[in-house]
């Protein structure tokens, strides 16, 4: 608590600093008649103009306040598990009671971390295969600026509709216009598996991964696309030579951020038949063998632990730690965004 | 792929040409118009590389060029003068099918490369490229090493590997483009940490890379200071030899130094319709169009007099 009045008193007194300084240059200048006659006009502009700055600043000062709040908030309750057990709770599995010592969070760990290679192995080569042949190969038609307008409203479908789509395609026998089957599907996948909500995340990124790989494909200079045709170059090897490598730090941006959305999901999990409880097997994390097995991921342990807090309170601290892990996988891959996007913008140019 | 190539191949010019003396019979089969009479100079009559024949191009309804005619002669610099908009960049570009890659231009007319029509349907628009090179106006180095960028062309069109073979063809081109002192230590650094002029000059180097028949330069030195410009001039002069050059450029000493032939270009406004179209106005060799052009147009424009 005393941290957080430290950060808040600070932030009010820089906020208040900046503002008088600006005010005190305004006011000088114009005591010593560096405007001259029109000093009245530029003492009031740089008041609105110090107005503006305090006020952006208070909003940014105001979002981070909160963020601030809610992560030491939801660190300070994990603590208790976290700091006295890490391993055991990275390593432990769902348990009944909270003060089992075997509790723990792997087999989300694992559930969320297969969705994480499922999404990246699907919606990165499909979306970015799309987007490279929207932004190169297409005609512009009415067509594909049909296309590109639904791309991007699917990109704000909520959630739980694609939850619906997976649970439509990859978990029950269904069969559309009453003749093509989907059965084959739900063999392939084994119905509530991890492979199906990761299957089920894919498309639910996918516009994401498209959008953010187009405008990155269509950022690559016209001067680069033409100087690799001017020497002769057919269409594939520009696209190999120049696109790809110009719009890579991009489109993996954009990939590793529409993955940690993908990770940090629920509500469509809950719908493909994500389980909170009794999973029989706990197999290690490279271990491919579980993919058509019942599944449960991080958020959902999330979900869960929260809702049994009213019966056992120590859920409450056990769910504040398992966001905590949550947050630092998202993190992980922002950084390894932020990294990856910062090698190739360096090795190319 | 292969059957377009023998096309091309038909229009290649055979080595023999290269030595054989200027009134050999295959210009004549090709060209069955005699020369105009204002090329009845003493100079020999080279070889037509291409013959452009009632040329307009169109980008969606507006005809940015209307019905140029004229021919561009085997290792001769032909130069393209004229006012901003006047569709010289826009022809240049017919040159080697680069106006493919602009959905909305369209090219009328016959634009031929040692007979060979370069819009047939059979004609492939990279096999063109491959054998007519270009420089475009802004340096456009690829964001990789001073090597990839000269190796670029050799290696997608299958003239070598890397490995020595490669690194000769590296060497020559750069030493051809008068770039090799400058730049041998670093041939791994990026391009782009070069200066303006040595980056218009490694674009160079990498359009003869690929050994072609032809070097399209649109405005190579108006980003240049005078030195750059005169090293990129001595080495047109030097290439001319090996290469037939066709450049585009505003400056008009440049034209009066550098080329054989000019080509003046004008805009027309169309008063009914209020577009205006380039014309080329009027194409003879490079003595004449500086010391007495037949068109008034052309003496204004050289002559700074251009309203
Ligand atoms: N991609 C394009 N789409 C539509 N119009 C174009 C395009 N490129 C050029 N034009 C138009 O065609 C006309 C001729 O342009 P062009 O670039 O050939 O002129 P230019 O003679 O090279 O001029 P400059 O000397 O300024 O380079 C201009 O009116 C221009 O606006
Ligand atoms: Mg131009």
């Amino acid at each position: 608590m005393i941290v957080l009045l430290l950060v808040f008193v600070s932030s009010i007194e820089r906020a208040v600093m900046a503002f008088t300084t600006v005010g005190a240059v305004a006011r000088g200048g114009a005591r010593r008649g560096l405007v001259g006659t029109s000093g009245f006009a530029k003492l009031r502009t740089d008041i609105a103009g110090g107005l503006f700055k305090f006020l952006i600043l208070s909003a940014l000062l105001a979002s981070l306040l909160i963020l601030g709040v809610l992560l030491i908030d939801t660190i300070v309750s994990g603590w208790s598990q976290l700091s006295t057990r890490f391993w055991d709770f990275l390593n432990g599995s769902l348990r009944s009671r909270s003060i089992d010592d075997r509790l723990g969070v792997q087999q989300g760990l694992y559930g969320s971390f297969w969705i994480g290679a499922i999404v990246a192995c699907t919606a990165f080569p499909i979306g970015v295969g799309a987007a490279i042949y929207l932004e190169e190969y297409a005609l512009r038609s009415r067509l594909t600026a049909t296309l590109e307008l639904v791309i991007r409203n699917l990109a704000g479908v909520p959630s739980v509709v694609y939850g619906l789509l997976g649970l439509f395609l990859f978990v029950e026998r269904n069969t559309i216009f009453g003749f093509i089957g989907l059965g084959w599907l739900v063999d392939a996948t084994g119905g509530r598996s991890v492979l199906s909500a990761g299957l089920t995340l894919s498309v639910l990124v996918l516009p994401i991964v498209i959008i953010t790989a187009q405008e990155a494909v269509r950022a690559v200079p016209v001067q680069l696309k033409e100087g690799a045709y001017g020497l002769g170059a057919t269409k594939s090897e520009m696209v190999r030579t120049q696109v790809l490598p110009y719009a890579a730090p991009g489109i993996l941006t954009g990939t590793l951020l529409a993955m940690s959305r993908a990770i940090g999901e629920a509500a469509p999990l809950i719908l493909v038949g994500a389980i909170s409880g009794g999973l029989t097997n706990n197999p290690e994390l490279w271990d491919a063998s579980a993919l058509r097995e019942k599944f449960t991921a991080l958020p959902i342990i999330i979900v869960e632990w929260v809702s049994e807090r009213g019966r056992d309170p120590g859920f409450a601290d056990a769910a504040a730690a398992a966001i905590v892990v949550l947050l630092a996988l998202v993190l992980l891959l922002n950084m390894t965004a932020i990294l990856l996007r910062n090698y190739f913008e360096r090795k190319r140019d | 792929m292969s059957s377009t190539a023998t096309i091309l191949d038909a229009a290649k010019p055979i080595p023999e040409r290269l030595v054989m003396p200027a009134t050999d019979h295959l210009v004549d089969s090709l060209d069955p118009e005699p020369h105009p009479p204002d090329d009845a100079e003493d100079l020999p009559t080279a070889a037509v590389v291409f013959d452009v024949d009632a040329v307009s191009v169109y980008y969606g309804e507006f005809r940015a060029v209307q019905d140029a005619s004229l021919k561009v002669h085997e290792h001769e610099i032909t130069a393209f003068i004229g006012p901003s908009g006047c569709g010289k960049t826009t022809l240049l570009r017919c040159f080697n099918r680069m106006n493919d890659l602009i959905s909305s231009a369209r090219v009328t007319g016959s634009l031929c490369y040692y007979g060979v029509d370069l819009y047939n349907p059979q004609v492939d628009a990279v096999e063109v490229r491959r054998r007519i090179g270009m420089v475009f106006q802004k340096p456009n180095p690829f964001p990789k090493s001073i090597k990839d960028n000269v190796a670029y062309g050799p290696k997608v069109a299958g003239l070598a590997k890397k490995g020595p073979a490669m690194d000769d063809i590296v060497e020559n081109s750069l030493r051809k483009a008068a770039l090799w002192d400058e730049v041998k230590d670093r041939l791994n650094d990026n391009a782009l940490g070069l200066s303006g002029g040595q980056q218009q000059r490694l674009c160079i180097a990498r359009a003869i890379a690929t050994d072609p028949d032809v070097l399209l330069m649109d405005e190579p030195c108006s980003a240049l200071d005078p030195i750059a410009t005169t090293r990129i001039e001595e080495l047109m002069h030097d290439l001319k030899t090996d290469y037939s050059i066709v450049i585009v450029t505003h400056n008009m000493q440049q034209a009066a130094r550098v080329s054989d032939r000019t080509a003046f270009f004008s805009v027309e406004v169309n008063a009914d319709s209020d577009s205006r179209t380039g014309i080329l106005v009027e194409y003879d060799f490079t003595q004449h169009i500086f010391s007495n052009p037949s068109d008034e147009r052309t003496e204004n424009y050289v002559t700074g007099r251009f309203g």
